[in-house]
């Protein structure tokens, strides 16, 4: 099956800085990818290239196997929401129903009439009026009823209360079991994403930092903890992704294909959120490689 | 229809919950023999959830033989757990209250004697793999 997204050495440069550089990513269809990164790593200019509303400076880009932006039927496949949700103000909801309509062939009026219904909103009242939580589900109401093979969301849950959050990711999550909809999503929100995602990707800096299922990612990543040593005393074949060392103790993330041999040391899992922060903070200068580990394309 | 919840603190996999909740709504009698679980759709719209994740949760409790699949119609319980399979392991219990007895006698406390029930479980949990 064709790639959701399928990126070789992409970058894209604003003047002199570098938004996105040296970009590899090969994600298998079917998935809900979460994609995390501290604010300027570069989420926004990733996403925006998958959909055609940038164009690479270097390297490339297909999503769904053609060029993002290159015609009506590329257009078609893709779901697009931007960050904020934005909506037309002045336009009813059943103004942006009939713009829908209007500017999409796969429209689905019933489907689109359906959703707003359930979520008990009246088609006469103007964008501008509804709440943050309602303007949300609007447009990923916009987005859904096209029918697009993958979503494409820009932190669209960030600005919304804890239960617009959960009222969003439940609509999100029906259209995926639905639809079989792909979906990449951005959020800061590491506890939404680890209930929502099967695979991730954690950008820094303008790079990719790690690369894979979640699950697979949560299975290779161990924390050691031990007795006061250097990273190199570790088993041979085991990765040191962080260390930190107090004057008696130390504390490794490792990671390791194979499972962790026993020795002196207290083994346990990684949680998401400490994965995910760990190859964040995890600059260039650190040790071991910097290459973005891909695990599928490991095997 | 029983309904599902998430502890995303716990630290254990979301299907893993799935499969947990299951099979201690099967030990209480929330659910028996014929019973049908929730569809994908429908657990999903109550937790928010990947649906990948439920179908991995339903198609590990298929492999435990605790239920089936029938397409197009739905997941239902093939076998009833109640109270008594725990009661039927009864000698066991009896053996571990034997061992917690000694380990509290050679001055274990009460958290080394959890971290070192945890350690074996897992560590032989690895083993199995």
């Amino acid at each position: 099956m064709t790639a959701i997204v399928e990126a070789h050495a992409l970058g894209k440069r604003f003047g002199a800085r570098w938004a996105l550089a040296d970009c590899t990513l090969n994600i298998p269809p079917g998935h809900v990818v979460g994609l995390v990164g501290p604010n300027g790593a570069g989420k926004s200019t990733l996403l925006k290239l998958a959909c055609g509303l940038l164009t690479p400076t270097s390297g490339s880009i297909t999503v769904l196997g053609g060029r993002p932006g290159s015609g009506r039927e590329q257009i078609a496949k893709v779901g697009y929401l931007a960050q904020d949700a934005p909506v037309e103000p002045a336009l009813s909801i059943a103004d942006h129903l009939r713009l829908g309509a209007h500017l999409n062939p796969r429209w689905d009026k019933a489907l689109a009439s359906a959703r707003i219904a359930s979520l008990g909103l009246d088609p006469k009242q103007k964008a501008g009026k509804l709440s943050g939580g309602q303007r949300a589900q609007l447009a990923l109401t916009m987005a859904t009823s096209k029918h697009p093979q993958v979503l494409i969301l820009d932190e669209p849950v960030a600005s919304l209360d804890p239960l617009a959050r959960r009222d969003f990711l439940k609509l999100l999550m029906d259209t995926v079991a639905e639809h079989g909809t792909s979906v990449i999503l951005s959020s800061h929100l590491i506890s939404d994403l680890e209930r929502v995602c099967d695979y991730l990707v954690v950008l820094a800096a303008a790079q990719v930092r790690l690369v894979g299922e979640v699950e697979e990612l949560t299975a290779v990543h161990r924390w050691i903890t031990c007795t006061r040593r250097d990273a190199d005393t570790l088993p041979a074949g085991v990765e040191v992704v962080s260390a930190k060392h107090t004057d008696r103790q130390s504390t490794f993330m490792v990671r390791s294909d194979t499972p962790m041999p026993p020795g002196d040391w207290v083994s346990e899992p990684v949680g998401l959120e400490d994965l995910v922060l760990t190859y964040m903070e995890r600059g260039p200068a650190s040790a071991g490689p910097l290459a973005p580990r891909n695990v599928e394309s490991a095997r | 229809m029983i309904e599902f919840r998430l502890d995303p603190r716990s630290g254990v996999a979301a299907y893993l919950q799935i499969v947990q909740q299951v099979r201690q709504a099967l030990l209480l009698g929330m659910l028996a023999e014929g019973d049908r679980l929730p569809t994908v759709k429908q657990v999903v719209g109550m937790v928010a959830i990947n649906p990948n994740t439920v179908l991995k949760a339903y198609r590990e409790l298929e492999m435990a033989g605790l239920v089936v699949a029938k397409p197009g119609a739905g997941t239902f319980v093939t076998k009833t757990l109640t109270q008594s399979s725990i009661t039927e392991h009864e000698p066991l219990r009896r053996e571990l209250e034997a061992w917690l007895a000694k380990a509290r006698a050679a001055g274990l406390t009460e958290a080394e004697l959890d971290a070192l029930i945890r350690a074996t479980v897992r560590d032989t949990a690895d083993e199995e793999k």
